[in-house]
């Protein structure tokens, strides 16, 4: 039934710290720690670093920690522009990318810790196989029943357009999801703030025929009405997207198309 | 640990097509109760001062009657569904789940009853 610790072998413990030599500019990064292999439990590791000789994002300096201090750090990177998602993670206690936070902008010691609520994989990296089954579940692509025209595009006015502004912005980092208290007690079955963003990307395509069919898919206690307006992810999002204003207009389109 | 196809877990049993009813009434019965519990707050500072027989007349004036029928009616209506959602929430135990959710029905049911037949009494006691 209720369970108010962690499980013993999940509890986070002190781990081994990296002294800098001294002077320049020094931060503390505690970074969370975990290796599936070693058995041993999760554990804070303490690294100093001196600004001074490391680039201006949190980014910069966890590719500096694995380059040179401790190569045995794991974690997700790609493109350090904002513009994949991979590098998602808790900074400062706050769901974002790594490679757009700027060490500057956190306060004293500097806390990484992988997105909350995700399966471990390993230190940074968390296990989002439900996240991307779950938005294959909503079928991310445009559905038609007309048969496109061989020789020209489906057109779209320029108000149509307009309407996915805000929404295909949306890079799947999955810093909203997880940081959704509803996504992490029912995460198995609520689609969470990216997917439904997502999914309403797709509702508001003009070029798409299967709205009906999207909001059938949608209309569930689970899949869509776990949200709470808790607005944790409108607040997290690093790319300054509204997923709860996205989940709102879905319960309206909902609503409206029902007995009032 | 299941081997199940990732995709499979996220259809899970499909949708439940409902919901929205349950979503609108919530809105509704809260939007509603914005001016009975202004009432509410009217009848309780009237009455402060009152002995029981004035009391009596003032909940058997048709109009008050009314009122505060509609008030237990909304405010247990509310509570119940505000309740499912909680235990949909947070409670993950199948067993305890289902109890919870069927007492929160027949509980709320009897609270609004009996209060219905507490004002009934009240108003057509004599």
């Amino acid at each position: 039934m209720a369970q108010f610790r962690l499980p013993k072998n999940a509890r986070i413990q002190k781990g081994k710290e990296y002294k800098a030599p001294a002077g320049g500019n020094i931060r503390v990064f505690e970074i969370y720690r975990w290796d599936p292999d070693s058995g041993e439990n999760p554990r804070m590791d303490r690294y100093e670093l001196d600004t001074d000789r490391c680039g201006p994002m949190v980014l910069d300096a966890v590719i500096k920690i694995k380059n040179e201090i401790d190569p045995t750090l794991t974690f997700r990177r790609s493109c350090r522009e904002g513009i994949c998602g991979s590098c998602a993670m808790n900074i400062d206690g706050t769901n974002t990318l790594a490679c757009t936070q700027a060490i500057e902008d956190c306060k004293g010691t500097i806390k990484v810790y992988p997105l909350p609520h995700m399966p471990v994989v390993k230190d940074l990296v968390p296990d989002l196989t439900h996240f991307y089954a779950q938005y294959a579940s909503i079928r991310p692509w445009i559905q038609t029943q007309s048969v496109a025209s061989p020789d020209k595009e489906r057109l779209q006015s320029k108000t149509d357009r307009e309407r996915l502004d805000g929404l295909y912005e949306c890079i799947l980092c999955a810093c909203c999801s997880t940081s959704c208290p509803s996504y992490w007690w029912n995460g198995d079955r609520y689609l969470g703030p990216a997917i439904l963003l997502q999914a309403y990307r797709w509702l508001v395509d003009s070029r798409d025929e299967s709205t009906g069919d999207r909001l059938d898919e949608l209309e569930d206690p689970f899949r869509l009405y776990r949200c709470h307006t808790i607005m944790n992810c409108t607040r997290t999002c690093p790319k300054g997207l509204n997923p709860a204003k996205a989940i709102a207009e879905i319960k309206k389109m909902l609503v409206l198309r029902s007995e009032l | 640990m299941s081997l199940i196809n990732p995709l499979a877990r996220a259809k899970g049993h499909g949708s439940a097509k409902s919901g929205t009813r349950h979503w609108w009434r919530q809105r509704l019965s809260s939007l509603l109760l914005i001016p009975l519990v202004i009432w509410l707050v009217f009848a309780a500072t009237r009455l402060g001062g009152s002995d029981y027989r004035q009391a009596v007349a003032f909940i058997a004036t048709p109009h008050h009657f009314a009122v505060a029928s509609l008030l237990v009616v909304a405010l247990f209506y509310h509570t119940k569904l505000g309740l499912q959602v909680v235990v949909e929430d947070y409670v993950h135990t199948r067993w305890l789940e289902i109890t919870l959710q069927l007492a929160i029905k027949l509980f709320s049911l009897l609270g609004m009853l009996i209060g219905l037949v507490a004002l009934m009494t009240i108003a057509f006691g004599d």
